[in-house]
């Protein structure tokens, strides 16, 4: 099945995960973000390799949303610097990112409720003058249940339904830097393994992706490399299996969910 | 009852005029739903915009027509010409309007209130404006151009004149576009998403800033058009946008803020409701204002959301 899914087609420089592992392609230097007053990033700074899977975890309200939707345009740093594929980004407001193909897909799925199934795929490939159906056919393949609800309204998915039509929207916009934000969030166990195995295969098609997880050991577990963020600090770093073994993740983290696996 | 059978007797007659009537509610309504369903906010300023349409037309209508009197062929051209010049008209100043009194106040993070202090202001302005502008050209009624009285046909014992067919004809042709719009094309989809999830529409690629401008252009296309259809029956003035405008805004909220299938019935049926409650015995034309809000307040008693509930608006 994986091998039938090309995500990369269509980009400017596809690329074999295996041979570019080693090139930056996000870059987060020092970013600082606040709400008003409140400082909720204070000096994050993080990289994503081409062909990577990183991911970034915390307790809730450590700053795991602020920085994706910074990488995705959605808020704007007050300090620091953001690069992709060599260019600085920050500042960029969202719309103009996916060009680059940096698709986001938002926690909480934010499907949008009263289009069908086929309009929010189409939405997803917006930025482009015509849907890509090659695309579409993978995307259907990818998620058969999103094919048998194709007529049905977002808002009456369920909540794994929701999630499914939320990835595969953003993979409509082709994207080379795909952000996914506590895709675990409220599914049943069984439907998360579901997902991540599907984000296993998106990223072997040539998708590099940033994971925000609270799911420590099932985002380790996936990630070549992860980050701990805590209260708008980068606190630990390292590859997914050290992580894994870290005593300090795994008493914070992990306690319960590796009791249960 | 010899009152209530002249009810019945005028029936045919009076749904004509309420249709038409309803068709310019409509056409302005669709303008308050617009913007309401991008921004969740209520432009009380778009009434102008539909007074800036009739003036619009006016001048070019009278520049091209001068006092000539239209029959034939001409008739048809000189409605298209107006319809066309008031749409501009409107287009140019509801975009204007949201340039200046909302997008600054919308880049400031101002709250919902500031929005609504701006467009009163706005109203304000430009109801002065045409005032000081127009109010001493040589009349305010449109000049006839073409005999908007004359009998086309008869439905029963019901007469049906020119300009009856005139705004019921465009309006209808105007919703349809509108609706196809909306539901088929790329700028339609724009405007619907950012009417359900604007920041996830902007994850799409879509540019809020222009979708909302685009918005309030069409808004003010069919408000402007409407101005010119009200202007010929009624004459211009530059309170003219202030009771229609009421009245549309109640049609819109009747319908369903924000729900465009909404905004059209809940025209027609305002339209509707005035002009047959007016004609009951005992009732009257001086009651037409309080009838339109009677009806409103009894609706959304029922359904609080309208009647077809605010589709177009946030879900959650
Ligand atoms: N819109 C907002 N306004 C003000 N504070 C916010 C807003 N969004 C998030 N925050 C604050 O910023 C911090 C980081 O939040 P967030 O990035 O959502 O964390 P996480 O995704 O890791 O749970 C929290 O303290 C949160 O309360
Ligand atoms: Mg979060």
């Amino acid at each position: 099945m994986t091998e039938s899914i090309d995500l990369s087609k269509g980009q400017e420089t596809p690329t074999s995960p295996a041979v570019s592992s080693s090139s930056t392609l996000l870059n987060v230097d020092d970013i600082e973000v606040r709400y008003g007053t409140i400082r909720a990033l204070k000096g994050v700074s993080f990289h994503v390799n081409e062909g990577e899977i990183v991911a970034l975890l915390g307790a809730n309200g450590a700053g795991k949303t602020t920085t994706q939707k910074t990488v995705s345009g959605m808020l704007r740093p007050s300090l620091g610097a953001i690069t992709y594929d060599g260019k600085r980004i920050d500042g960029i407001p969202a719309h103009e990112l996916i060009r680059l193909g940096i698709c986001h897909v938002p926690e909480g799925r934010h499907v949008f409720p009263r289009m069908t199934v086929h309009e929010n795929l189409e939405m997803g490939a917006f930025r482009f003058k015509k849907i890509d159906q090659t695309d579409l056919d993978n995307v259907l393949e990818m998620f058969p249940r999103l094919k048998e609800r194709y007529k049905q309204l977002g808002g009456t998915l369920s909540g794994g339904e929701q999630q499914m039509l939320a990835i595969g929207r953003a993979l409509m916009g082709k994207p080379r830097l795909l952000l996914l934000d506590e895709p675990s969030m409220g599914l049943a166990p069984l439907v998360v393994a579901q997902i991540f195995e599907i984000l296993r295969d998106i990223n072997n098609s040539g998708v590099t992706v940033l994971l925000v997880e609270q799911n420590a050991a099932q985002a380790l577990g996936l990630a070549d490399r992860g980050y701990v963020l805590e209260t708008g600090e980068i606190v630990l770093e390292g590859t997914g299996s050290d992580l894994l073994a870290d005593d300090r993740i795994r008493a914070a983290y992990l306690g319960e969910e590796i009791a249960a696996s | 009852m010899s009152q209530s059978e002249n009810w019945v007797q005028q029936l045919p007659q009076n749904i004509i005029i309420g249709l038409e009537q309803g068709s310019v509610y409509s056409l302005i309504a669709l303008g308050y739903t617009l913007v309401y369903g991008v921004l969740q906010l209520i432009n009380f300023a778009h009434s102008e915009v539909f007074m800036a349409g009739g003036f619009g037309s006016y001048l070019v209508v009278n520049g091209i027509v001068g006092h000539r009197h239209m029959t034939g062929v001409m008739v048809p051209l000189t409605v298209l010409c107006g319809v066309l010049s008031g749409a501009l008209t409107g287009a140019a100043i509801a975009w204007l309007l949201e340039k200046v009194a909302y997008k600054t106040l919308r880049r400031s993070g101002a709250p919902k209130l500031a929005f609504l202090i701006s467009a009163i202001g706005a109203s304000l302005f430009l109801s002065n404006l045409a005032g000081k502008l127009f109010n001493r050209l040589p009349n305010n009624a449109f000049p006839t151009y073409f005999d908007i009285n004359h009998q086309l046909f008869k439905i029963g014992n019901a007469k049906v004149t020119l300009i009856e067919v005139i705004i019921v004809g465009s309006a209808v042709v105007m919703m349809i576009f509108l609706d196809r719009l909306v539901n088929r094309t790329k700028l339609g989809r724009g405007i619907r998403a950012v009417a359900e999830d604007a920041p996830t529409a902007a994850l799409m690629g879509i540019d809020i800033d222009k979708t909302i401008s685009r918005t309030f252009v069409i808004g003010g296309a069919l408000a402007g058009a409407a101005g010119f259809m009200f202007g010929t029956a009624f004459g211009v003035s530059n309170l003219m946008g202030f009771t229609p405008g009421v009245k549309a805004f109640a049609a819109a909220v009747l319908g369903g803020i924000g729900n465009i299938r909404g905004a059209m019935i809940g025209g027609l049926i305002l339209g509707q409701a005035e002009v047959l409650i007016a004609a009951l015995p005992f009732v009257g034309a001086q009651w037409n204002d309080v009838i339109s809000f009677v009806v409103l307040v009894l609706i959304l008693l029922v359904r609080p959301t309208g009647i077809l509930g605010e589709r177009l608006g946030r879900a959650a």
